[in-house]
């Protein structure tokens, strides 16, 4: 029995000058996942192709074991979806917009919908329109988790919420994985936001998968070390991540940290790697090849 | 069920710590069992409610229980959930001595580091002994 919510191979999606090339990831049924990556880094593309809300040039995406494609329906009344970019009617309210995508879900439950829009503070007969950006993200979270999703696909949701909201929002969203049958996957590049409740990071860079690891590897096996150009050679090559040079020091980041501290003894600053250190020292390092 | 918790079990993650989160919840949970705050046969909170408490991934409190169960220390039973497992005296005695062993040999490694030498050492812990009240 296949226990993904989401098994995605070699997909590739081209348009313009934008090329998402053979990215492949699993997410366990259970789990949450987070994307992060840069800017236009291909998140929303993905997080899209999986939606079926374009067409994939190559690859196969599962979810809940199912093509996405042929089994669209079944697939899409399944996940609680919040769009990067509001989608909803300008004139219309929360409650019309609820009616309106209630029979389209079996799972719809008016209690929950009126509950969360109560604890966000969703005024429920305002117009759309009328609210304001961080107002118009909480509408859209309130449709996605009302109706009881076994996959929630978040794209940017806390883009442009304050941090109290942000606090709230994963609070709900642990309230949802009490149940073990639930997954997120969650796409943002703001990723302290992810630094807890993750557990699993996919890296997007350029349209490619720079790693697709689980929280754990990445806690005990990744880290920062600082110093002097020793340092640089202390990592071998294999290991490293990432480099960043200042006049002062050097900082480098492994993925095998015990062996640069066999190697370094017991001088050498190691500091855990955050997410944002892991993605700013991967991408500039990514620039630097490019240029 | 979850006021016991709340009432025995304390767990406080930094995350200005250099050790991984898991290992900071693990150690906690094994100390309080080790020193009876948490009793024979406590009930513990499920992965996932723990999770949410703690604010930290499923993953890492999976980890956690993973690595007590497999050390003896809690037991998980279909269908009921996790609880701290029967422990003999003996057991309690060997996890106790592995407490002071870990920052003893700290202690060791540093004074090896200084060059200074054991009898010294020796002298030093049994000062501290007789000082502490």
């Amino acid at each position: 029995m296949n226990d993904n919510a989401i098994e995605i191979q070699g997909l590739g999606k081209r348009f313009g000058d934008f090329a998402l090339k053979d990215v492949s990831f699993s997410l366990p049924r259970g789990y949450v996942m987070g994307l992060i990556g840069p800017n236009g880094a291909g998140k929303t593309t993905i997080a899209k192709l999986v939606m079926n809300l374009i067409r994939r040039d190559t690859g196969t995406i599962r979810v809940f074991g199912k093509d996405n494609v042929a089994a669209e329906v079944e697939v899409r009344a399944r996940i609680g979806f919040v769009y990067d970019e509001p989608c909803f009617y300008d004139d219309a309210n929360l409650e019309q917009h609820a009616r309106a995508i209630a029979p389209l879900y079996p799972g719809w439950k008016q209690s929950r919908c009126e509950r969360l829009a109560d604890r966000f503070g969703v005024p429920p007969r305002k117009k759309f329109k009328a609210l304001s950006h961080g107002m118009k993200r909480k509408l859209a979270l309130v449709l996605a988790l009302s109706h009881d999703a076994d996959l929630l696909i978040l794209d940017e949701p806390t883009s442009g919420l304050d941090p109290l909201f942000r606090r709230d929002l994963l609070d709900c969203l642990a309230d949802v994985l009490q149940d073990e049958g639930k997954s997120v996957l969650f796409s943002t590049h703001i990723v302290s936001d992810l630094e807890r409740v993750a557990d699993y990071v996919t890296f997007l860079n350029q349209g490619q998968i720079l790693f697709s690891l689980d929280k754990e590897e990445l806690a005990e096996n990744w880290a920062i070390i600082k110093g002097d150009e020793s340092v640089v050679a202390a990592v071998e090559e294999c290991d490293r991540r990432g480099i960043r040079k200042s006049r002062y020091g050097v900082e480098v980041l492994t993925c095998n940290v015990g062996s640069a501290r066999k190697l370094l003894g017991a001088d050498a600053v190691v500091e855990r790697a955050s997410l944002e250190d892991i993605m700013v020292l991967m991408t500039q390092q990514e620039d630097r090849h490019a240029a | 069920m979850s006021y016991i918790y709340r009432q025995t079990m304390q767990i406080i993650i930094s995350n200005a710590s250099p050790d991984p989160i898991y290992e900071q919840i693990a150690r906690q949970m094994k100390r309080q069992i080790i020193d009876g705050a948490l009793p024979e046969g406590a009930p513990l909170p499920s992965i996932r409610r723990l999770a949410k408490d703690l604010e930290v991934s499923v993953i890492t409190t999976k980890r956690v229980y993973e690595e007590l169960e497999k050390d003896g220390f809690i037991d998980a039973v279909a269908g009921k959930g996790t609880f701290v497992a029967a422990r003999s005296e003996e057991f309690l005695h060997e996890m106790k001595r592995k407490l002071v062993e870990e920052t003893l040999a700290d202690a060791v490694m540093n004074a090896r580091m200084l060059g200074i030498p054991a009898e010294e050492v020796h002298e030093m812990i049994r000062l501290l002994w007789e000082d502490e009240p």
